[in-house]
């Protein structure tokens, strides 16, 4: 099902992407004309059954790729006949990226992880340490500064991944199954954070997931089968059904999920809530 | 309230709000973290590099301590022209000239004066017993330039005396004497120990003996008229070329060296026509391949082991060259401490070495090259690495 496009800025745009691997009778094309955008201020959910081309979208989405046929653009810039060198600075510029297995540097501390994403992106800041801590207080996790990746929760380490997503803050975020690798706790803890990050006007976010339990968090779900768009829906999040377009924000209210506010914290947070400290806090919906 | 838009760019650029911002600058860190990560690597990294640096110090040290050795007679003479006898292939291998050399050189324009020298070997019979072959240097102690130098026991007036000559202590043992005063025998003449020097060691390992000029032609059955090279002193306002010219019609038979030209020539025959110094420049020469063969490997293997992290650094936007240049810092800090500790366990070894036969020197400039080695050997090493790295797939981040 085709939406009608809502009235917010483009920040991603993929033109009938063909993406193509080897040749003669080895070929393999996993996809097959994608067209997809991806708006200010959403978080889209890429979902799709095993080989139907997620990832394949993904790295050519994150200009990791470069499709065979079709046109991306990011940002407002082409990728068209850029070489490694030009896609890498498209990524650095406008593209962060969140992982499964998280890739943060194990021999480095979280808000160094953070200040190295700084470092890569070539993004001047007045005060290096103390804007990571800005960007790892925005995930709740200044508290966790100094620890190592091996000192962190599989939950914390994600928040980490997406601390340093948002430090360089690029226009488009995308997620590779960010709650895989996560127990039911941390993956709504993460999905909530991608839904409140979402939410910022300048910027999108995709992710990849098999995660259903993701579904209340997005405001637009693509699904892909075969190389193709198979549908593209906005889930109401008061249980109607979902609408063909929808220019306001929902929040996300699964039952027995957290949802997120920016209400400042009043009283400290404890036990599972800690990750969420100051800025954010989580609330249970009984 | 609840819902609304969360501002993370705003709280992060409420932080660049606050004064100039600057380039964050983590490679260095990163490079630092991934060498000091695996410690078992890190010393074998390190050992590679020292034992390179070791190697080629001992060897150059080595290579540059022949070559004082070689020329010491010649740096400690004061001339601009040698006369030497014809196909003279060092100052170590001397044999006589025709004579009167010194009395036509005095007499040709342009020159200030002229000094011979007597060199010769000569038989050295141990006070208690043996013998052992001695390079017997006469020369002027009174107005010539060459004189024992680094004398610990004695003096140049006790050299006047009678048959008294001058010994190096580093070869008490091999002379077989232990003091100033000693009595030996040289060509069956009896001679007493009147001055003792330190660290007048000869490339040849053959003892230098210094004594008078007129002992020396005595006790090596020489003319009165006779050397085996006149060392010339140009006067002030003389051209050199024009006075060897004149020197070269006047003396036949013979060959007119500049200082340079017989320093040179001496230091060519020992060390590269004997082999010697092309010995010790292969040494040198193979302990860097081998440094850069074990740097190689373990800077390569350490990158294999950091591939996913670097592959993550290329996803998230890193240009090839910063790639580079972690893995760059990476070698040049393995530089840094296999460069020091590399010299330290160096001059240890030349310390150790001090009071032997071996001369080994460390110069400022052959520490500044063995460091400029020690930076391109590594550098050298992470092309390997950096061609490894150069294939990464970014697209792997999101295959694990």
């Amino acid at each position: 099902m085709k939406e009608r496009e809502p009235n917010r800025k483009t920040l991603l745009e993929a033109k009938n992407i063909v993406k193509v691997f080897g040749s003669g009778a080895y070929q393999v094309k996993p996809l097959k004309g994608v067209n997809l955008k991806l708006y200010a201020g959403e978080l889209t959910l890429l979902m799709g059954p095993s080989g139907s081309g997620k990832t394949t979208l993904l790295s050519i989405l994150g200009c990791i790729l470069s499709p065979t046929e079709g046109e991306l653009v990011v940002a407002g810039n082409s990728t068209a006949g850029l070489d490694a060198e030009g896609l890498a600075k498209i990524r650095r510029r406008h593209v962060g990226f969140v992982f499964q297995g998280y890739n943060l540097f194990p021999t480095m501390t979280a808000s160094e992880n953070v200040m190295l994403a700084l470092d890569v992106r070539a993004a001047p800041v007045v005060d290096p340490p103390k804007h990571a801590v800005a960007a790892l207080t925005a995930v709740g996790l200044a508290h966790r500064a100094a620890a190592f990746p091996s000192k962190l929760s599989g939950g914390e380490k994600q928040r980490v991944a997406l601390a340093r997503a948002l430090a360089g803050r690029p226009s488009v975020i995308l997620a590779d199954e960010p709650t895989a690798a996560l127990d039911a706790e941390n993956g709504r803890a993460v999905m909530a954070l991608l839904a409140e990050v979402a939410k910022d006007p300048n910027r999108a976010v995709l992710a990849v997931t098999h995660d259903h339990r993701t579904i209340p968090y997005a405001d637009r779900i693509i699904r892909i089968e075969d190389g193709i768009i198979s549908s593209e829906e906005r889930p109401q999040k008061d249980g109607s059904p979902p609408a063909a377009h929808d220019d306001h924000h929902h929040e996300p209210q699964p039952i027995a999920t957290p949802s997120v506010t920016t209400e400042p914290a009043t009283t400290q947070p404890t036990g599972s809530d800690k990750s969420l400290r100051g800025r954010f806090r989580i609330r249970r919906h009984a | 309230m609840q819902a609304q838009a969360a501002d993370t760019g705003a709280l992060l650029a409420a932080e660049n709000a606050k004064g100039k911002p600057k380039i964050v600058r983590m490679a260095g860190k990163l490079a630092y973290r991934n060498l000091f990560h695996d410690r078992l690597s890190l010393v074998v990294t390190l050992t590679g590099i020292v034992f390179s640096v070791v190697l080629v110090a001992v060897q150059c040290g080595l290579y540059i301590g022949s070559e004082t050795m070689i020329a010491a007679m010649l740096d400690h003479s004061k001339g601009d022209l040698w006369v030497v006898p014809f196909g003279t292939k060092s100052f170590d291998d001397p044999s006589f000239l025709i004579g009167h050399e010194k009395y036509a050189a005095l007499s040709t324009p342009g020159i200030a004066g002229a000094e011979d020298l007597v060199v010769g070997f000569a038989g050295w019979r141990k006070p208690n017993g043996g013998t052992t072959a001695v390079l017997l240097i006469g020369s002027d102690h009174q107005n010539g330039s060459l004189k024992p130098w680094n004398i610990t026991q004695g003096s140049i007036p006790e050299l006047a005396e009678p048959f008294a000559v001058a010994a190096d202590d580093t070869y008490f043992a091999d002379l077989g004497i232990d003091k100033l005063g000693d009595i030996a025998e040289i060509n069956n003449t009896r001679v007493r120990v009147g001055a003792v020097t330190h660290g007048i060691r000869s490339f040849t390992t053959l003892p230098y003996v210094f004594t008078s000029l007129q002992r020396a032609r005595q006790l090596l059955d020489a003319a009165n008229t006779q050397a085996s090279y006149t060392l010339v002193r140009l006067s002030p306002d003389a051209n050199l070329e024009s006075v060897r010219a004149d020197l070269t019609d006047r003396l036949k038979d013979r060959e007119i060296l500049t200082q340079r030209e017989f320093r040179s020539r001496s230091v060519d025959y020992w060390l590269f026509q004997t082999g010697a110094g092309s010995a010790l420049i292969a040494g040198a020469a193979l302990g860097m391949i081998v440094g850069v063969v074990i740097v190689a490997q373990t800077l390569y293997s350490s990158t294999k082991d950091h591939l996913n992290e670097f592959a993550t650094l290329r996803a998230l936007g890193a240009s090839a060259g910063y790639i580079h240049k972690v893995i760059l810092i990476q070698a040049i800090m393995s530089a840094f401490l296999g460069y020091g500790i590399g010299m330290i366990l160096s001059m240890i070894i030349i310390w150790a070495t001090k009071g032997t036969t071996l001369l080994i020197i460390m110069t400022p400039g052959l520490a500044l090259l063995l460091f400029a080695l020690t930076l391109g050997m590594c550098i050298i090493a992470a092309i390997s690495a950096i061609f490894k790295v150069t294939r990464i797939d970014p697209a792997g981040v999101f295959s694990r």
